[in-house]
């Protein structure tokens, strides 16, 4: 599905190597989980893979089912299946989150050479997944994150994921900012659109959101590389040992 | 005295070239601006109040030609109203409606040459009102010149709005219009406008609005680019009555909007708003003045510009709030999305209080798009160009907002979303 081969990114104001060799497959049907101190490039690594300005690939490559993502626009990343869920989703006063979403799924749509959904269609099925996630009508009719709390913003994120249905899915410190009840709801959302053909990218500090979102892969990543690759039970080791530990045994 | 000098022969020159139309009960009125005006002389470049606009092409003797565009149907025009349509600044029987409607006696300035008529009491009156501290002979040569205009006098809630609907089909027209409205007490109107008058317009509009009277006005300015306009709104407000007026501009290389609204009853409500986009050669003024007068009362100013390829904007807002207008609730806000380095914008807020129980505020900013609303636009499929407007649609929304009917609020996105949608990178 995601194809990331010794991707190296700088900074592109500064002098600054942020990744300096990244390798990971994800396969479809699976969560990877990437855990790591901070600082280490996690959150870069899932920006760079969205396009956000700012960063300079200096050397390697990540394919989406073999298609260049480090070539294509934002938009083209999310047309052809990619998607972030935002650490710090964004505020946007006057835009409507409805307008914005039905915007989204039709533009995606176009993109892809497919009819564009029909208001009533829009309605009714944003209405069946906003109910799942516990986004109130409100919540709908709001500006985008204008006002959200903290575990509404993450859930109108699993609402976007929702409703673009996109392949590979990026989960960029989800957990941060929820408490025990929130991110239950949060990762309940992502596991019922775990599917066959979708691949996830879990990124957290903690071991905790792995509880309820449980990952086939996790890879510590430390200074711009993963450092160690495992099955679950990495993360157990996190949490007992602390980063610390690990990184002193890979070293 | 050289400035002086050739002030005089500019004004000179101007009033030459115009005639004064005679006879009926706004000869007085007339007469008395003619003077006025000669005394004052036409606004020039060194003017303080005119220091961010150029008044020359307002203000010259030759007409400047426009090329006439043909927008195609104009705004407002699939709302049920009563349609009034003048062509160039001249009235056009044919296209438009019978001047009849419940709770509204609508006449002609042109053709109401009674020598008693009750805008004796309004025409010219509201505009010398408006002269002082600061003065406005682009008003004031209206008001001796003006060659038609409407004569509203409401007294009831009338059922549907009246739609003056402009037309400029000649490329050296020079029109001057003058609208009196009067709204008795209790009484409730909407008037729209649309449209640009001619190449070169000078339109005034004195408003009185009587206790608990309401008067509400949107007005689109046409997406002409080649004309100018020099406009005022003269409004004075009585006890508990609301004045709500929106004005949307697209294009035009010369737009001076003032708007001098007076409340004088306590509890009154005044809101002025407008939204503008221009692109390249394009120049556009508001120049608010209220003058609170009153207890109690809640004014607001919501201007935002949308501004790209070396685009001008320029906001001069002042809240007067004189002695003893205790409670007064004064809010001003003013801003510009620059869309390119070119572009500029030019704000002069104030603020001028005598009373020590008052909340007035003001803010005035300038700024580009917000890039990380745009990745985040951009990151969940939304292309560039679409997320641009909608973000810039987003900006102009508290202005657009402050128009009250969901129908006219509308009408006016959509014709912003057009305009966008032509002027992309």
């Amino acid at each position: 599905m995601l194809s990331i081969k010794n991707l190296s990114v700088k900074l592109e104001e500064e002098d600054k190597q942020i990744l300096k060799g990244v390798d990971l497959e994800i396969e479809a049907g699976k969560v990877h989980a990437i855990m790591g101190p901070n600082g280490s490039g996690k959150s870069t690594l899932s920006y760079v893979l969205s396009g956000k300005d700012g960063y300079e690939v200096t050397d390697g490559s990540a394919y989406l089912e073999g298609e260049d993502v480090l070539e294509m626009e934002p938009e083209e990343r999310a047309a052809a299946g990619l998607f972030l869920a935002f650490q710090y989703p964004v505020e946007i006063p006057g835009v409507g989150n409805m307008t914005f979403l039905r915007t989204a799924v039709n533009a995606q749509r176009k993109a892809r050479g497919e009819e564009e959904m029909s208001a009533a269609d829009f309605l009714k099925a944003i209405r069946a997944k906003a109910k799942e996630l516990k986004v109130d009508a409100d919540m709908l009719k709001r500006p985008v994150n204008v006002g959200f709390s903290g575990g509404e913003k993450k859930r109108n994120e699993i609402l976007q994921m929702a409703m673009l249905e996109p392949k590979m899915c990026i989960l960029d410190e989800t957990d941060s900012g929820l408490d025990v009840d929130a991110m239950k709801l949060v990762a309940e959302g992502v596991n019922a659109l775990r599917s066959e053909g979708r691949g996830f990218l879990v990124i957290t500090h903690y071991q905790r959101l792995l509880d309820h979102i449980k990952p086939d892969v996790v890879h510590i990543m430390a200074d711009g590389k993963i450092v160690k690759t495992g099955g679950p039970d990495l993360a157990l080791e996190v949490e007992h040992n602390g980063y610390a530990g690990i990184l002193s045994e890979v070293a | 005295m050289a400035e002086a000098a050739l002030q005089q022969t500019a004004t000179d020159a101007r009033l030459a070239s115009l005639t004064l139309p005679t006879g009926g009960w706004s000869e007085a009125a007339r007469a008395d601006a003619l003077s006025r005006v000669k005394s004052m002389g036409l606004p020039h470049r060194r003017d303080e109040y005119w220091k961010y606009t150029r008044p020359d092409t307002l203000t010259q003797a030759d007409v400047i030609s426009a090329a006439v565009f043909d927008e195609g149907t104009p705004i407002f025009n699939d709302i049920d109203s009563l349609k009034i349509v003048f062509v160039d600044g001249v009235f056009d029987e044919a296209a438009s409606d019978d001047l009849s409607l419940e709770g509204v006696s609508i006449e002609r300035l042109a053709t109401s040459l009674a020598d008693i008529h009750w805008a004796r009491d309004l025409y010219g009156v509201l505009e010398t009102r408006g002269q002082t501290p600061v003065q406005r002979p682009l008003a004031t040569l209206n008001t001796a010149f003006a060659t038609d205009g409407v004569l509203l006098h409401v007294t009831g809630k009338v059922s549907k709005p009246i739609n003056l609907q402009y037309q400029h089909k000649s490329e050296c027209s020079d029109a001057f219009l003058h609208h009196v409205i009067r709204v008795d007490a209790g009484a409730e109107v909407t008037l729209l406008e649309a449209g640009p008058a001619a190449a070169r317009f000078n339109k005034v509009m004195e408003v009185d609005i009587a206790d608990t009277g309401v008067f509400h006005h949107v007005r689109a300015q046409g997406r002409d680019h080649e004309r100018r306009a020099a406009t005022h709104i003269f409004a004075r407000l009585g006890q508990e009555s609301t004045f709500k007026s929106f004005t949307l501009t697209k294009n035009g290389v010369m737009t001076r909007n003032e708007c001098v609204i007076e409340l004088t009853g306590d509890d009154a409500i005044a809101h002025v708003a407008g939204a503008c986009v221009g692109d390249g050669d394009f120049h556009h003024d508001d120049t608010v003045f209220i003058t609170h007068d009153a207890v109690n009362c809640e004014s607001r100013q919501v201007f935002k510009k949308v501004l790209r390829n070396g685009a001008t904007g320029v906001f001069q807002g002042k809240i007067l709030v004189k002695p003893g207008a205790q409670k007064t609730d004064g809010y001003q806000i003013s801003q510009s999305l620059l869309l390119d380095d070119d572009s500029q914008f030019l704000a002069k807020p104030e603020l001028e209080i005598y009373a020590d129980d008052v909340a007035c505020s003001h803010g005035s900013t300038s700024g580009a798009i917000d890039e990380t609303a745009l990745f985040y636009l951009r990151s969940r499929g939304v292309p560039q160009d679409q997320a641009t407007d909608l973000l810039t649609l987003a900006f102009l929304a508290e202005a657009v907002d402050e128009i009250e009917d969901e129908e006219l609020r509308t009408e006016i996105v959509d014709r912003l979303s057009g305009w966008l949608e032509r002027h992309r990178n």
